[in-house]
């Protein structure tokens, strides 16, 4: 198995979500991540998809995805000709004794502290899996209280676009 | 000033707009405002149904029948989820249906109203598209597109869900005039280096078999089905969605491969090196176990939905594109292969097909105590309705007789549901087949087990002049299982006895339905029986063959085995090395 990062624009149609959702578990696969957002076409939608799986399958999968209508194009990226991040908030145990060794760490990993309380802080920090995870297991020895993660969103290096001009409504014909 | 009508008048416009000229449904409180227009339309013919079941294989058989979209209708709740069964058959075996389904109140969408279920969501893994409607300004757009997508590149179901308010709502009617689906475009063109690539390997190929399945029907491509078979001379298995696409009649006709199909097709396919797959989809009926499915054979795989191609079984050549395009450029290139001097040389093949096909002919047992064998009735039927006749089979054993014993030669004639294998497709099926196709006589080909499930439309059909015949194989049990009972669980029949020999009696139940209904139960009187039935039609007409019930479907290859494991008869395995 290995893990992959689809990029998928779509209509911003209601119900897409869980066409998409319900696809990849009517046929057997489960997504590690989905992040949805708008993009810079309106009423174009992008999925970040990560899947853990061969090949082959991957191969399936695509091609289910692109029969659905509201999907108009599904790109691949792969990790070394793309940025992927994710964001994540962790509250995390810090008293006057341990705040100090906490802040420290924050700053090591380029994170930054979005709250204070007095037994606690709250840390903002982006980046790659790899690195997201390094930082929690700096973190955990002091105690995560609360964690949440962001799913992964990508966008390939370079001065190319995935969304082509076939998708811009002002190119397309009347 | 644009004219203001309603939603529901939207509505029925719009279907006259897509050319609908029929209808099968059920009214019910949500969908009741579209209802009162529709008795006003000039084309839109609405044919009311006894269960919504029966609505969606009439559409199913309508379509199949006449390849054009099959539509039902039916009001939110158990109307739209009695759509189910039939949504999901159609979506197995891509057959281009529109079902329109009212829904409760926008405002109620959610709460768990009356009649209320989520039948977008319900449907969205057996539709190809389905639509939630709730603004009626929609409503033409929502149904062009439903039509559109429904009848293009691999037909399937779309569900077009409308909240009641919508239906009432005031609107104004604009039918688009095209239609724009970026997410949505079929590839109908073959790739020409594919298709050139593909034609090398054909001539090259020593034991070359094409493998024919649905979309060669769907795509009207039989006639260049055969001008390929006759120009290379290639032997040709028909799958059982594809019965009719190539004439039985024709001597490079092998039959259908799978579970049930005869030697030389299963074999054809097992011993092949090069598989021509034409709108087939390697379903596990066709191939046994996949892992030791023509183990020796490069596969050609053509098909419009790419999905196919390489989902069960790797293809060395995929080709995306429409059956009947390509076929008519893989003839284009193989020609040019031909002409310069490369054609293929299949002649010991072809003579070895041959020697299974005359060693190992489709057959069966006649029962030595004077009971009637249900091979002997199918057989029987196909040869005095002939080939001209449109036959619809219900699921189990009589089906796969039917798809024996009935030859068939022309597309469109052959209806059954292949992938989902409902009981219950016949009756309903049979009827969308006849009000699509009134010229033709159609038969259902029903076991006693499906008939019970969906008999209720032969109302219908008495009341609508839809004058159907029905041949009732009736062995009083649920055949098929039974069989699988003998074989497989040392012939301990857990409820497989229907007692349909004696509850219901048949012939009383078609008289109810003010149906002809005649009885058979020896061979003497078979012909006369049929010739009876085809001479009635100011009825539907019900025949109740009372048959032997320990007849059993042969040859067959038993689920999870190998093709290779093929069994002739019981306990007969066919030979494949030729003893001269």
């Amino acid at each position: 198995m290995s893990r992959h990062t689809l990029s998928v624009l779509v209509e911003d149609q209601p119900g897409v979500l869980a066409r998409i959702s319900a696809l990849f578990s009517r046929r057997g696969f489960n997504i590690d991540s989905l992040a949805v957002g708008p993009t810079e076409i309106s009423g174009i939608s992008r999925m970040t998809i990560v899947v853990n799986v061969e090949e082959l399958p991957l191969e399936q999968v695509t091609k289910q995805l692109n029969k659905l209508v509201n999907v108009l194009k599904i790109v691949e990226l792969d990790q070394d000709s793309a940025v992927q991040r994710e964001l994540l908030l962790v509250k995390v145990k810090a008293d006057i004794e341990t705040r100090t060794h906490v802040i420290e760490t924050v700053e090591l990993f380029r994170a930054k502290v979005v709250d204070v309380a007095v037994d606690t802080v709250t840390i903002e920090a982006t980046g790659s899996r790899d690195k997201l995870e390094a930082l929690l297991r700096m973190l955990e020895p002091f105690g995560v209280k609360e964690l949440v993660q962001s799913g992964m969103v990508a966008v390939g290096r370079g001065s190319r676009s995935i969304s082509d001009r076939s998708l811009r409504p002002a190119d397309r014909p009347a | 000033m644009t004219e203001t009508i309603t939603g529901a008048q939207s509505l029925v416009r719009s279907l006259e707009h897509a050319g609908v000229e029929v209808v099968f449904g059920i009214p019910g409180g949500a969908i009741l405002p579209a209802y009162d227009p529709l008795m006003d339309s000039p084309t839109v013919r609405h044919i009311l149904v006894r269960h919504e079941q029966g609505a969606g294989h009439a559409a199913e058989g309508y379509a199949q029948a006449t390849g054009r979209v099959g539509v039902c209708m039916a009001t939110s709740g158990p109307g739209a989820t009695n759509l189910v069964t039939p949504i999901a058959d159609a979506y197995m075996d891509s057959v281009p249906m529109v079902a329109i389904t009212g829904q409760v109140p926008s405002a109620a969408i959610g709460t768990d109203a009356f009649q209320e279920a989520d039948i977008r969501g319900i449907t969205m893994p057996i539709t190809k598209h389905n639509f939630l409607i709730t603004n009626p300004a929609e409503i033409p757009r929502a149904v062009a597109e439903a039509f559109h997508i429904a009848g293009t590149g691999r037909p399937g179901p779309v569900l077009v869900d409308i909240a009641k308010d919508a239906l009432q709502a005031m609107t104004t009617f604009d039918w688009p005039s095209h239609i724009d689906l970026p997410g949505y475009r079929p590839v109908t063109r073959p790739h020409a280096k594919q298709v050139r690539e593909a034609a090398r390997m054909i001539v090259e190929a020593k034991r070359p078999v094409l493998y024919v399945g649905g979309g060669v029907i769907k795509s009207h491509a039989n006639l260049e089905l055969l001008r390929l078979a006759e120009l290379t001379g290639i032997p040709v298995t028909t799958t059982l969605m594809a019965r009719g696409a190539f004439p039985d009649s024709h001597p490079l006709h092998l039959g259908m491969p799978g579970m049930h199909g005869s030697v030389s097709a299963v074999g054809a396919l097992q011993k092949s090196d090069l598989l021509i797959t034409l709108g087939a989809r390697f379903d596990d009926r066709v191939t046994g176990r996949l892992d030791s499915f023509a183990p020796e054979a490069k596969v050609i795989h053509a098909d419009i939905d790419p999905a196919e191609i390489s989902k069960n079984r790797y293809a060395d050549v995929p080709i995306v594109g429409d059956a009947r395009e390509v076929i008519a450029d893989l003839i284009v290139a193989i020609a040019a292969e031909h002409e310069a001097g490369h054609a293929g040389d299949y002649a010991e093949w072809v003579a070895l097909l041959d020697h299974m096909k005359a060693t190992y002919p489709l057959g069966y047992d006649v029962p030595t105590d004077g009971t009637l064998s249900p091979q002997y009735v199918i057989e029987r039927l196909g040869l005095i309705a002939g080939p001209e006749a449109i036959y619809a089979a219900g699921v189990g054993q009589h089906q796969m007789w039917a798809a024996q014993f009935v030859k068939y030669e022309i597309p469109g004639t052959w209806l059954n549901s292949g992938g989902a294998g409902t009981m219950g497709y016949a009756v309903p099926a049979a009827m969308g087949a006849k009000v699509g196709r009134p010229d033709a006589t159609v038969w259902a080909i029903d076991g006693d087990g499906c008939f019970q499930m969906t008999n209720q439309e032969l109302a219908t059909c008495a009341i609508n002049d839809i004058p159907n015949k029905v041949a009732l194989i009736n062995n009083s049990s649920l055949g098929m299982v039974r069989q699988w009972q003998t074989l497989f669980y040392e012939s301990r029949y857990s409820n497989t006895d229907l007692h349909s020999h004696r509850i219901p009696d048949f012939v009383k139940l078609a008289d109810a339905y003010a149906c002809h209904g005649l009885r058979c139960e020896s061979p003497d009187d078979v012909d006369a029986t049929i010739e009876k039935a085809m001479g009635m039609n100011d009825a539907p007409v019900v025949i109740d063959f009372v048959v032997n019930k320990d007849a059993m479907v042969w040859p067959m290859v038993a689920a999870g085995t190998s093709n290779d494991d093929i069994k002739h008869a019981r306990d007969l395995a066919p030979r494949w090395d030729r003893e001269e």
